[in-house]
């Protein structure tokens, strides 16, 4: 493929991706405002019937004395992060069974079958096929902008994640890819959707709208292969931050609902507020290592393009301030009185110099990492 | 977090959780005493993290000494007073300023005088036995139970069979065995907080013995390493400047390829280099990301431009000047500002200021401009002015900057094309724009602390994967010979880090343990519970 040719393909894929998304992300939103509709008895048959599922998932005293035989019926297969739902008012899955059988196994990547099967047999509501359709939606926009970004790659010859529109299209792929992997490990995360694809539509539009460059070569200070290294592991970490800080939201506001007894009806398909509070930390957890590496990564690499390797750069500056405020969430999730909602707090803080770092250093500051690809001011 | 008002974890990440004590002594070791723990609470070590991230955005909103003097002497002549204040409070150059370098040592200090106890805490954990099983098992979050013909004995060592085969370390007593797995999450934690303080250390080898140097070389002239050969030279407090590695080299060629649209491809320098006297010189280039490594001092490419090559003959018509004349360059198309200083033209002395474009164009608002990179079309936009150049005057000029205070012009402006002659007005002389030649720009750092630098943090990266991912948890099996029955076999797990589970782990554990060891008859009531 010339690379014109790609890089054109590469730009009808990411558009038709923001497209699809925009698509999915209305779907998931016609979804909520089902289960608005749905009647009270339903919702709570539901409730009951995940609390079940969930006790199903919990070893209980004394219950299970049984023969020594077989054993494998009762192994307690999953749910570390549904655990501690059986006291919570709100269901947190629709469809526990595939959750508890360890995740779609089979389940086409379309996903639109884990929704939809449901509990009992019942035939699947509306707001099951709904989020089915948005799933299917957010999977195509997905793969469409999976293959923008490799198109792009061709196009520039190169690792595509020299600029600002690089950067955030590739992180668009990898919130997705966070989302849908999770979603398919918990079927139940389906009622995410909207809260996930949101962010993503936003980074994706101001792709396409603000940062969009032509795809060409690099100057020669990114000739190297730590643009992979270090440049891969910051996008990764500023996708999963994302995801995690938009479960942080959502645990913010389920507390909230959950302390004040205000939820609203929609509330209830959210995970619980105990288990939002876990997945974020869970993604926090699993990232900063990787943040602490990519700023590691770019030190190296700054030492032999620069001659230095820290040198208190406003892009540097800026890492160092995210990675300060991420550390501070890990100590305040380990600190008595800062549990919950002030470690919450802390993780938005962090996302907010990460997004700093990543838009404001280039558009506000200058540095040496004057390489976002945004017009001079 | 868990369900149980079981205590849930050791901390994530970090040090003492426990809460400061109350302030009751009235002896001064008592109040010492407490200050210490007050520092090494959590509770102050989030505080330093918060301050720490704050005391370092100024370091990134205003202009900083250590990166660019000029911005910082700019900035402060345009906000006057408040400008003075800011450089008062040191905040132009942030990371030198004392309040940044309280708030990381006392940061460094609490997380000092949290490691070492719980190091030792830690220390001694790894080697005692895990804690007995408690009373009732039933109570932890993850619970099985299982029925056997074997004895109790028989059970309790395949039980530990099975929890050593698992990894876990493991300690048999009379009626239960008690295993702990994941001692590597409080060591990554340990090696971690140790990392950064290495890193700490590196950097500050670094700032006290390292030197940095950045010198600007023509094309065709050399460089040695003397602390005299440099434009700039930084050497930290405690520098040997005397013994700086003793190579020299001279700069052959420059070369740098451009894209169509004026997007730089290329970079590299080409030199002669004699790594020490007496030493045979040899080809090496230089290019951005790779450079050159002479026994511990690095050589690195920086920066590049044009140098007009100029002659200049004074009013006798003496040649009073021939050089090429580093242009610096001004925006990516490579407009370049510089100035030619003629001291020895008589009967005045001369100056020009200049604009060197390698490809000329002239825009109506903003003068010449420079279209692209590479040299297609090289003009030199020159004007002249006569008078005293000031140099006699004992302050230190630089030689970008013509001080034109004791001259008079612009007397006149030209644009010369390579090969050109000016002739100046008032008989003042000629200038001749020969042809042009490039510059590179090198910075030759010498950095004791970059290993330290990179082993801590390596370390840093593989404790912190070990704190965070390192599940630290503990099993006990607990056998119990029933008067008229199997013995019955409870299994119970606890995990001692957020947001884990065991119940995966006991399960495994039990029906391993299930497999190994012969069933009990079958019981009506197991089918009634059952159901």
């Amino acid at each position: 493929m010339s690379s014109p040719a790609a890089a054109q393909l590469s730009n009808y894929l990411v558009n038709s991706s923001l497209l699809v998304l925009t698509g999915g992300m209305v779907t998931f939103a016609a979804a909520l405002a089902s289960s608005r509709s749905l009647p009270v008895e339903a919702e709570e048959g539901d409730a009951a019937a995940d609390a079940d599922a969930d006790l199903a998932a919990q070893p209980q005293a004394g219950v299970e004395v049984p023969a020594v035989t077989g054993g494998g019926d009762r192994v307690p297969s999953v749910g570390a992060v549904a655990r501690g739902t059986q006291t919570a008012v709100a269901p947190t899955a629709v469809a526990p069974r595939g959750g508890a059988s360890g995740g779609g196994t089979g389940t086409p990547p379309a996903g639109a079958e884990p929704a939809a099967a449901d509990v009992g047999g019942a035939p699947a509501s509306r707001e099951d096929r709904l989020n089915g359709v948005g799933l299917a939606l957010t999977w195509l926009s997905f793969l469409l902008v999976a293959g923008g970004v490799l198109a792009r790659g061709v196009a520039a010859g190169r690792a595509p994640w020299g600029n600002m529109y690089e950067f955030s299209i590739t992180a668009c792929v990898v919130i997705l890819a966070v989302y849908l992997g999770l979603q398919r490990r918990r079927p139940s995360l389906v009622h995410l959707g909207l809260y996930v694809t949101l962010p993503v539509l936003t980074v994706l539009g101001l792709a396409v709208s603000l940062f969009y460059v032509p795809a060409g070569p690099l100057m020669p200070a990114l000739h190297s292969v730590w643009l992979v290294v270090h440049v891969s592991c910051a996008i990764i970490s500023g996708a999963v931050f994302t995801v995690g800080a938009t479960a942080t939201v959502l645990f913010l506001l389920q507390d909230y609902w959950e302390r004040t007894g205000k939820a609203p009806r929609a509330s209830r398909r959210l995970p619980t507020a105990d288990a939002l509070d876990e997945l974020s930390y869970k993604l926090y957890a699993f990232v900063f290592p990787l943040w602490t590496f990519a700023i590691i990564a770019g030190a190296i690499w700054a030492e032999s393009a620069w001659g230095r390797y820290w040198g208190w750069d406003p892009k540097e500056t800026w890492s160092f301030i995210t990675w300060v405020v991420f550390a501070a969430y890990l100590h305040a999730r380990a600190t008595a009185g800062w549990r919950g909602r002030r470690a919450a707090y802390i993780a938005l803080a962090g996302l907010s110099c990460f997004v700093f770092d990543f838009v404001g250093v280039n558009i506000w500051l200058t540095g040496l990492h004057s390489y976002g690809g945004l017009p001079q001011r | 977090m868990t369900t149980t008002g079981l205590p849930p974890s050791a901390p994530a990440a970090g040090m003492s959780t426990q809460p400061a004590p109350p302030p009751a002594p009235a002896s001064g070791w008592g109040w010492l005493r407490w200050g210490w723990r007050q520092l090494t609470s959590m509770r102050t070590a989030l505080v330093l993290l918060f301050l720490l991230a704050v005391a370092a955005i100024p370091g990134s909103v205003f202009p900083q000494t250590a990166q660019d003097p000029g911005a910082v002497a700019q900035y402060i002549a345009s906000h006057g007073a408040a400008g003075r204040l800011l450089e008062r409070l040191g905040v132009f150059d942030t990371f030198g300023a004392p309040w940044f370098a309280a708030i990381y040592l006392l940061l460094f200090t609490s997380l000092l005088g949290c490691v070492l106890p719980r190091a030792r805490l830690h220390f001694r954990a790894a080697r005692a036995r895990p804690p007995r099983a408690p009373a009732r098992l039933d109570r932890l979050p993850s619970h099985v139970r299982l029925a056997t013909t074997a004895t109790p004995e028989q059970a309790l060592a395949a039980a530990a069979a099975v929890l050593r085969a698992r990894r876990f370390r493991v300690d048999t007593a009379a009626s239960s065995v008690a295993a702990e797995k994941g001692y590597a999450r409080e060591t990554g934690n340990l090696v971690f907080h140790v990392a950064l303080i290495g890193l700490l250390v590196a950097v500050a080898v670094g700032a006290g013995l390292g030197t940095k140097g950045q010198v600007l070389v023509v094309q065709g002239a050399g460089f040695s390493d003397q602390v005299t050969q440099f434009d700039s030279f930084t050497p930290g407090r405690f520098a040997n400047v005397n013994g700086l590695a003793p190579f020299a080299f001279t700069l052959t060629r420059f070369s740098a390829t451009y894209s169509p649209s004026g997007e730089p491809l290329t970079f590299a320098a080409a030199l002669a280099l004699r790594e020490r006297p007496g030493m045979p010189v040899r080809p090496v280039s230089v290019t951005v990301n790779h450079p050159l490594d002479i026994d511990g001092t690095k050589v690195f490419l920086v920066g590049h431009g044009y140098a007009p090559v100029v002659s200049v003959r004074d009013g006798r018509g003496h040649l009073v000047f021939s050089a090429a004349v580093p242009f610096l360059p001004q925006d990516g198309m490579f407009t370049s500002s510089g100035v030619i200083k003629v001291p020895d033209a008589r009967p005045t002395q001369l100056g020009f200021q200049g604009v060197f474009t390698p490809t000329a164009s002239i825009s109506a608002t903003l003068g010449p401009r420079s279209t692209y990179p590479g040299l297609s079309d090289p003009a030199l936009f020159v004007s002249v002015y006569t008078g005293n150049l000031g140099l006699d005057t004992g302050e230190p000029q630089s030689v970008y900057i013509l001080d034109t205070s004791r001259m008079k012009g612009p007397l006149a402006i030209t644009a010369l094309r390579p090969g050109q002659t000016w002739t100046l007005p008032h008989h003042a002389g000629t200038l001749t724009f020969t042809g042009v030649t490039q510059w590179a720009s090198f910075q030759v750092n010498h950095d004791p602390g970059t290993g330290v630098a990179f082993v801590s943090a390596t370390l840093a990266v593989l404790g912190l994967m070990g704190s965070l991912f390192v599940r630290r948890r503990r099993i006990w099996v607990r056998a119990t010979a029933q008067p008229d029955g199997p013995t019955l076999l409870e299994v119970a797990g606890l995990a001692r880090s957020e947001a884990t589970s065991v119940d995966e782990e006991v399960a495994a554990v039990a029906d391993r343990l299930a497999a190994g060891l012969p069933p009990p008859p079958p019981v009506a009531s197991d089918e009634e519970e059952h159901a």
